[in-house]
């Protein structure tokens, strides 16, 4: 049974030409993500979205670990996780024979596995739920058809089912895509590059033997020359990326007989299975020069986009949009100046770059792009197979990682060595407590988290988050007695000192809410 | 940081050109290609440093 999607009603708004905070473009994962953490922020949001449903078919389906603990600051962590996938294993292959495992979480103490895999209707669905109950303003079937920028605000067109209308935003968010309309209004353009290659997506519904764990074939026998992928996803549903070649004919490829023949061939001839859905992709690694320009910000695809390989598309949206809304609300509620804004950019465009970088080496090694660079490819992996020394090169996708913010100018450097742990600009690590996880401590400002000791009086803004100094919390951030770790509202580690020093404390707040 | 190591280095050089030469002996042009990539890849590892081989690139590239 296909997934149905659902059909959300178009509201005539009854505000025309009025002026609003905050506008989201886009409801897709990252814009719904975005509007749900403001929203829980207090903030009121207008969300528009062209369409009136979900995510159609096959699109992003890791999310990491990081992703999930976002979700859960959100409240939509352990339902995202009873409905998904769970996998933490990897298995690569070449030829009829495998190259090795690889497993992404060796080490137990975590609430989140390193990725569940979850068709994005479903996560669209869960966050349009969401986003209901915390009071966003979601305008379905509105397309912005023109955006006009001005010093403090952004006017926007909007097409609907009853005719254009206007609306102005204090800030815009534009979270709609690689062919975002927010973007072309503005005459931004891309920096980066378009792969000559194109890949096949078939969503397959079976019940077969295969484990949850990712598998990625290099020419395999089912399909020699080309590389193939499978995800087990939530319903039974099976996703395997078969990789075509440029010189591929997509409408050719789609022909379903075609695709039938192809997943048979994989499967083996006792496997039933039926196709749910199927399309030809070719990709981007790609970015915009800034992800701000005044009271605009770009989230998620409509700022950056990589290749498939890596799942880091719409994890680095999701951590766009994490990093943004804390420093917003800050700005809207006067606690933070404007600047504190810049450093979207200064913190989102190194991370967007870390991606770029990472699947654009993956798709060199996958579709490798002259005989030399077969050459090292089929080198790899035949090494692969007899030393573990060779292991290491095999790259089908380098699995997203959260981004560690190092050279933010919101940090503030340590002012003592540490023995490990984590540096400022790291995300927060999780870590069982007696009574639940640390991140669910965390509340929706600054924390400390202060080892070993009772807190004494902090300084304004910050909670205490008093942890003992033996145990894996301890270990996790190489804490010892009296060490403080203070970390932002969006669970990066903004410093961190053998002492408690409010002073200190205070002024480590402040850098990071980014007084100068 | 140590440099890639210019000067004659080798123990006995027109033994280790033998060996590379029989290594190639009856294998066509692509299985050549594969075999010195496979070299290349052992001797990197062993070599370790991205900084050296990088400066091992640059060479082999401007000594043509």
């Amino acid at each position: 049974m296909p997934h149905q999607p659902p059909r959300y009603p178009f509201i005539p708004p009854n505000d025309p030409g009025a002026r609003h905070p905050i506008v989201v473009v886009g409801g897709g994962m990252v814009g719904l993500t975005a509007a749900l953490d403001l929203a829980r922020h207090g903030q009121p949001v207008v969300l528009l979205d062209d369409d009136d449903t979900v995510s159609i078919g096959s699109r992003a389906i890791c999310h990491a670990k990081r992703s999930l603990e976002i979700f859960a600051r959100l409240g939509i962590g352990q339902r995202l996780l009873a409905k998904g996938v769970t996998w933490n294993t990897g298995r690569v292959f070449a030829g009829d024979r495998q190259v090795f495992v690889f497993d992404l979480l060796a080490e137990p103490g975590h609430q989140f596995p390193a990725f569940i895999n979850l068709q994005q209707y479903h996560l669209e669905e869960i966050l349009v739920e969401a986003c209901r109950e915390a009071g966003v303003d979601l305008r379905w079937s509105s397309r912005v058809v023109a955006a006009q920028a001005y010093r403090d605000h952004v006017t926007l067109a909007i097409e609907t089912p009853q005719g254009r209308t206007t609306l102005h935003a204090d800030w815009l968010l534009a979270a709609d895509g690689a062919r975002s309309a927010v973007r072309e209004a503005m005459g931004l353009d891309f920096v980066g590059k378009i792969f000559r290659d194109r890949f096949l997506i078939a969503d397959v519904v079976m019940k077969a033997p295969f484990p949850a764990e990712r598998r990625f074939w290099f020419d395999p026998p089912f399909h020699q020359g080309g590389s193939v992928l499978l995800h087990r996803q939530a319903d039974d549903v099976w996703r395997i990326d078969f990789q075509l070649g440029w010189d591929a004919d997509p409408e050719t490829e789609k022909d379903p007989e075609r695709v039938r023949a192809r997943v048979a061939a994989m499967l083996g001839p006792d496997v039933r299975f039926e196709l749910e859905w199927v399309s030809v992709y070719t990709f981007r690694c790609r970015r915009l020069e800034k992800f701000r320009h005044g009271r605009i910000f770009f989230l998620g695809d409509a700022a950056h986009q990589v290749s498939p390989f890596g799942a880091r598309g719409g994890n680095g949206g999701i951590q766009d949009a994490d990093n943004l809304c804390w420093k917003l609300d800050a700005v809207l509620r006067g606690t933070a100046p404007d600047s504190l804004l810049d450093s979207y950019d200064a913190e989102r465009i190194p991370a967007a770059d870390e991606n770029i970088l990472a699947s654009t080496r993956s798709t060199d090694f996958i579709t490798p792009k002259n005989e030399a660079a077969h050459a090292y490819r089929d080198a790899v992996l035949s090494l692969a197979r007899h030393h573990a020394f060779a292991r290491p090169l095999v790259n089908s996708g380098r699995l997203s990682r959260p981004a560690i913010l190092a050279a933010s100018p919101l940090n503030t450097p340590d002012d003592a060595p540490w023995n490990g742990g984590l540096p400022p600009g790291t995300p927060a690590a999780d870590a069982p407590l007696e009574d639940g996880w640390l991140l669910d401590r965390l509340g929706p400002g600054f924390t400390a988290l202060v080892f070993g000791t009772s807190p004494t009086a902090l300084p304004e803004g910050i909670t205490a988050l008093p942890l003992p100094a033996e145990g894996q919390a301890a270990t996790r951030y190489a804490a010892t007695a009296g060490d403080v770790v203070l970390l932002r509202p969006d669970q990066h580690v903004a410093a961190r000192w053998h002492r408690t020093d409010p002073a200190a404390i205070a002024a480590a707040r402040r850098r990071a809410l980014g007084h100068a | 940081m140590p440099d890639l190591t210019l000067t004659a280095n080798l123990e006995d050089p027109d033994a280790v050109f033998e060996a590379l030469m029989d290594a190639h002996r009856d294998l066509d042009p692509a299985a050549s290609r594969r075999l010195d990539a496979r070299l290349v890849l052992l001797l990197a590892n062993h070599i370790g440093s991205a900084a050296i081989v990088r400066q091992a690139i640059t060479l082999a590239r401007t000594s043509g």
